[in-house]
């Protein structure tokens, strides 16, 4: 075997990918079923003169990976539910004072404690709106070890680019499955390092008046600007303000630097789509299973095809509609009570062609399940 | 240098109240951090959310305002990815031991270095007087109508317990004491823990019928007393000023230096 294959756990690709994308700083606390994700950073990061930090909490940690990023590194933190919800207010501090960093939440079954060890999809609205106000976030997930490492490293690349957080919504079963990796060789994905400013010493840095394509030059803590940083509403300066315009103006400063550039932050996968009939569309371990049906059905002649979401949010409304024009029969496959399928229904022209195949009863959903949806849809019953 | 090439005059004036002790805790800082001839850009100040959290915004100093409660535990991400910058956190007491308490005695035992400032006015100020874990049995806040039943601890061996290497308390009276003790706290290669007792007079002075600013500070003048005095013997009521410890012990960024080094080696 190469050096470059390893058969390991999601969660350590997504500790492999995080190194490859540079990251040196990494706080958190246990929680299952991202702790592995922590113990791994423990080993890995030191070996790079890295630092990990086990923190008293969630909101510790978080608000530990903001401070490290203003000196200039690149962090990450990891958790799940519970520690997801801790994390909302800090996540709202990185959103408005635009460090980038990035969180992961391996997703289990809840509310509350819930199912520690079961897996589940259900955090996607807490990751849109779990943070208080109007806002933008990113969203990213996978289904599978290549595609982990692929769009952590993507997530890194977006939290530099937008100056912002994002978010890894995996889930029990891809965190804790082993498969194959193929480890890209350095350099084979591009990496987005931190822009800084090229102000010089001595001459008024602005830091929170964004370029004209909408970007923020950073200045590192420590560096020769020194300059002020809060979660209030603030000016230029990064001072506090109320004034109408100073307000207006950031907050759809940090909408609109997201939302206008959907298109370039879409990730997904296809298959069949062309021709397809019945459009399965899923995300994160769900769209393994729904890969697996949908294989199976056009092996047999069905015209059945899958979309692939790898980014949730924002969510690529119109790519929905276009890809689902001519489909009769949409069936969203996901393990909670119908939370993408809601963005699906507003993307598409006939929200009444969408049904959804799920299951929540911290079971992973099988092809079963979904074959069963596929044959109340054609009228074959189960 | 001057204390004025230490503030932003471009933000002045200042959202505090006429006779608000943290003013006086702002020179004292300033003072001594020009008696100690630092470089700004050394320098960073965190704070969490509160009238005396404000501070950070009106020092010329790289400042991070953050969440209440949470500032020492960004502090803690800046000090520990750049070991070599000089952090200060000034806090609220409600900031520090109410919201914040865990992130405090956390901080306070992994002995990181940075000075903790505890500008304790017992009552939540910025939110218009509510009690504070320091106001204390007795007493009177927008919230404790009928008088306080809670408790207050002692900030100064709650720290000293958690395992701060530097604890010590002073009061807005004592200027030149506060000064010299701040000095001594951002040298100390640890976690130093600065109690200022300050004086709210808008909130804890007008609920509990102390007088003016003048007034309150009078009774820091009479209710303290220097660190084992003869007069706290006779008068066990009184209040410690000083320094209460200063020992050496390892600082967490470099102990982690010496982990990298052994992860580096493979061992
Ligand atoms: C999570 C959260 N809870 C509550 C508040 C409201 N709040 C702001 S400042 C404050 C208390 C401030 O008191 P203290 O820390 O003692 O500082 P002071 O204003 O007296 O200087 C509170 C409760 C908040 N900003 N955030
Ligand atoms: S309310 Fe109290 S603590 Fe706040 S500024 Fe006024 S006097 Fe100071």
């Amino acid at each position: 075997m190469s050096k470059n294959v390893k058969f390991i756990q999601g969660n350590e690709v997504c500790v492999e990918a995080a190194l490859y994308a540079g990251l040196d700083f990494f706080a958190g606390y246990p929680i299952t079923p991202s702790t592995e994700i922590a113990e791994h950073m423990s080993l890995r990061l030191p070996q790079t003169g890295g630092k990990f930090l086990q923190m008293e909490d969630e909101i510790a940690s978080i608000c530990a990976i903001v401070g490290a990023s203003l000196t200039g590194h690149k962090v990450m933190t990891a958790t799940s539910g519970p520690g997801f919800s801790l994390m909302q207010e800090g996540l709202g501090y990185a959103i408005m004072t635009e460090i980038p960093c990035v969180i992961v939440n391996v997703q289990r079954g809840g509310p509350s404690t819930g199912l520690p060890t079961g897996p589940s999809q259900g955090d996607v609205y807490q990751a849109r709106w779990g943070v208080h106000g109007d806002h933008a976030i990113i969203a990213l997930t996978a289904s599978n070890h290549q595609d982990i490492f692929s769009i952590t490293v993507d997530a890194f690349n977006m939290a530099e680019t937008y100056r912002t957080p994002v978010i890894l919504l995996f889930d029990e079963v891809v965190g804790h499955m082993r498969e194959r990796l193929v480890v890209p060789e350095p350099e084979e994905i591009p990496l987005v390092e931190r822009l800084r400013t090229s102000v010089k010493a001595g001459v008024d840095y602005h830091p929170y008046l964004p370029r004209e394509d909408g970007r923020l030059p950073m200045s590192d803590f420590g560096g020769v600007h020194r300059y002020n940083v809060t979660g209030l509403f603030h000016d230029m300066w990064g001072f506090p303000s109320n004034n109408s315009g100073v307000t207006h103006g950031l907050l759809r400063h940090l909408v609109d630097k997201i939302k206008n550039n959907v298109e370039v932050i879409t990730r997904f996968k296809e298959y069949y789509l062309e021709d397809a009939e019945c459009i399965l569309i899923s995300y994160g371990s769900s769209a393994r299973s729904a890969l697996h049906v949908m294989e199976n059905r056009r092996s047999r002649g069905d015209r059945i095809g899958l979309l692939e979401l790898q980014s949730l949010w924002p969510f690529p409304y119109e790519l929905v509609r276009k890809k689902c024009a001519n489909a009769k029969h949409i069936v969203v496959v996901e393990m909670n009570m119908g939370q993408v399928i809601r963005a699906v229904k507003r993307a598409v022209d006939h929200p009444d062609r969408v049904v959804l195949a799920n299951r929540i009863d911290g079971f992973f959903i099988n092809p079963t399940d979904i074959k069963n949806i596929l044959r109340l849809i054609q009228g074959k019953g189960v | 240098m001057a204390v004025k090439d230490y503030i932003r005059q471009r933000f002045f004036p200042h959202i505090w109240c006429p006779g608000c002790g943290h003013g006086i805790v702002l020179n004292a800082l300033l003072r001594a951090i020009d008696q100690l001839g630092m470089s700004k850009n050394e320098i960073v100040m965190v704070s969490g959310i509160g009238c005396s959290s404000r501070i950070s915004g009106y020092v010329d100093f790289h400042t991070l305002h953050t969440l209440h409660g949470r500032a020492l535990a960004f502090a803690t991400g800046v000090k520990m990815s750049m070991p070599e910058l000089n952090v200060i956190v000034p806090m609220g007491d409600g900031d520090a031991l109410a919201i914040g308490g865990n992130h405090f005695i956390h901080a306070a035992r992994r002995n990181i270095a940075m000075t903790a400032i505890i500008m304790n006015n017992r009552i939540y100020g910025m939110t218009g007087g509510q009690y504070s874990p320091l106001s204390g049995y007795g007493t009177r806040a927008t919230t404790a109508p009928y008088l306080n039943i809670d408790h207050d601890f002692d900030i100064a061996e709650m720290a000293m317990a958690a395992g701060a290497s530097f604890v010590a308390r002073t009061t807005t009276y004592h200027v030149r004491q506060m000064a010299d003790i701040l000095k001594e706290a951002i040298l100390h290669e640890g976690f130093s823990v600065v109690e200022i007792l300050s004086q709210c007079p808008t909130y804890f002075g007008r609920k509990n019928k102390m007088g003016s600013a003048a007034d309150m500070m009078e009774m820091f003048k009479k209710n303290t007393t220097p660190i084992g005095s003869e007069a706290k013997k006779e008068n066990p009521d009184l209040i410690e000023r000083g320094i209460f410890v200063q020992k050496d012990v390892p600082e967490y960024c470099s102990e982690y230096d010496k982990l990298i080094e052994n992860a580096m080696k493979g061992q």
